[in-house]
């Protein structure tokens, strides 16, 4: 939640200027969420593949480099698809900022 | 000259449209505020105003109308009763959320069944957690002045809420008596011109309305709705005083009638307020020390100048003309909820009177005031003019 604004710092009437969903943190609906084990992954990209919020991040290289968090409502694809294990759904509970 | 004329409470209001020369009035009729629109939309065909008048199919499409010229940056009033406020209930919180300064001629009427055109402010109390400025006036010269003081208070920017004005249907809305009115152009003066924060036409600063705003949000807008009702009543006293300073007519947010020295206090609204009063000078020459506390300001709730009116008091019957059922009357309940936080524990007794536009004589003020007199105190809802 920290970075989300607060009521003070909110555009007033509910208006978003120049809008658009780029900057709509679609993530804050996940109740699972896909944690990546680097030591399991063998880079076969199935889950960047599969991912339908491109939340994936990879490389130039080819290489997985982790989960962006901000779009990803926690579908569990890429868990399911991935041939190592190497995604676990966990619950997002685990991870509440206080 | 400011003119002086025999009319009603909707002419009244008519009237303060006419000056006012809104961009957009959408409305459809119901009674009583029928005469609203109608007498309005002589003024638009006789072209005496420059207002876009909107006929639509239903109070829905008038509020929705409403609500879409108000952000795109228009001044904009409207007006209707019972089941048309309720049929417009889906829009008022997202024209508050919106923060349209829309003012609204709220003319009180009975939500049936059974079916009946008369007044109680059932229809207002059922939109009062509905984030609107509510303004209750006493006759017809208090609903034309507020009509042109609640534009100014309104669309103040750290308000930005729309108001509704209510008045008592038939009561007020038909009953013909001398109002004062101001010259055009002192109203033209008064209100200035309208000033959009954020105007959907303003191409050059593009914004979209009304996004979804799910659990991320929808509880920060909420917050910031609080803090615009917060600002209401400093805004309501300058504007007053200003209002004050041209006609002479003062409207604090609640009107009290001799309650400085008064052991019993009846609270009341709207047009009731009279044969309250009139009881008040009856039992003054008897000497009991009464008096009356209307209040118009309802939303937001004036809890501190209230409890001020109120904390001498050895007694004091509330008046609603209304009934929540299954629980206290709304009025009541406020003022009771006012005085806990104040600390004040005062007998009081809650009234039910008027519903479905039963008349309120002064003999049903005198009947409440003496329970208090005779220390007839007790927590379960009372009716007035009711039969057994």
């Amino acid at each position: 939640m920290s970075s989300l604004k607060g009521w003070k710092d909110l555009p007033p009437a509910t208006t978003v200027p120049a809008s658009t969903s780029e900057a709509v943190q679609t993530g804050q609906w996940r109740s699972m969420r896909p944690v990546w084990d680097e030591e399991k992954c063998i880079h076969c990209l199935q889950c960047w593949i599969q991912c339908p919020d491109k939340s994936i991040k990879a490389n130039a290289d080819g290489k997985v480099t982790g989960i962006d968090y901000f779009y990803c409502k926690g579908c569990g694809i890429c868990a399911a698809v991935c041939p190592k294990n190497a995604i676990e759904m966990r619950p997002e509970a685990e991870f509440i900022e206080q | 000259m400011p003119r002086k004329d025999i009319t009603s409470g909707n002419w009244a209001v008519a009237e303060a449209m006419r000056q006012i020369n809104p961009d957009v009035v959408a409305a459809y009729p119901i009674t009583p505020s029928t005469d609203i629109p109608m007498r309005f939309s002589e003024f638009v065909a006789d072209g005496l105003v420059d207002t876009n008048l909107v006929t639509v199919e239903s109070e829905h499409s008038a509020i929705s109308a409403c609500l879409a010229a108000s952000v795109s940056g228009a001044r904009v009033m409207t007006a209707s009763s019972a089941n048309g406020v309720a049929l417009m209930h889906e829009i008022f919180p997202i024209a508050a959320s919106y923060r349209t300064p829309i003012v609204f001629g709220l003319v009180n009427r009975c939500l049936g069944a059974p079916i009946n055109i008369h007044c109680d402010h059932g229809d207002s109390m059922a939109e009062r957690d509905s984030g609107w400025i509510h303004i209750y006036c006493e006759d017809g010269q208090e609903v034309y002045d507020t009509m042109i003081m609640a534009v100014r208070i309104a669309e103040h920017k750290d308000v930005l809420l729309p108001a509704f004005v209510c008045q008592d249907g038939f009561i007020t809305s038909h009953c013909f008596e001398p109002v004062e009115f101001l010259d055009d152009e002192q109203v033209t003066k008064f209100i200035g011109e309208r000033e959009p924060l954020l105007s959907l036409l303003d191409v050059d600063n593009p914004v979209a309305y009304g996004s979804l705003a799910l659990t991320d949000y929808f509880f920060e807008i909420k917050r910031q709705q609080v803090e615009a009702m917060k600002h209401v009543e400093k805004v309501y006293n300058d504007v007053a005083a200003d209002f004050a300073k041209i006609t002479g007519r003062n409207y604090p947010l609640v009107d009290k009638y001799k309650t400085e020295d008064a052991d019993y206090i009846m609270v009341i609204m709207s047009s009731a307020a009279g044969a309250a009063k009139e009881t008040v000078d009856k039992l003054r020459e008897q000497g009991h020390k009464v008096g009356c506390l209307r209040i118009r300001l309802f939303r937001p709730f004036p809890a501190s100048e209230i409890v001020g009116a109120l904390k001498g008091a050895k007694g004091i019957a509330v008046c609603d003309r209304a009934a929540s059922l299954g629980a206290a009357a709304p009025l009541f309940t406020e003022i009771k909820g006012a005085l806990y936080d104040a600390g004040i524990h005062i007998p009081a007794n809650t009234y039910v009177y008027g519903l479905g536009g039963r008349d309120f004589f002064p003999h049903n003020a005198e009947e409440a005031f003496m329970d208090l007199i005779n220390n007839k105190m007790s927590p379960e809802e009372r009716y007035l003019g009711l039969r057994e």
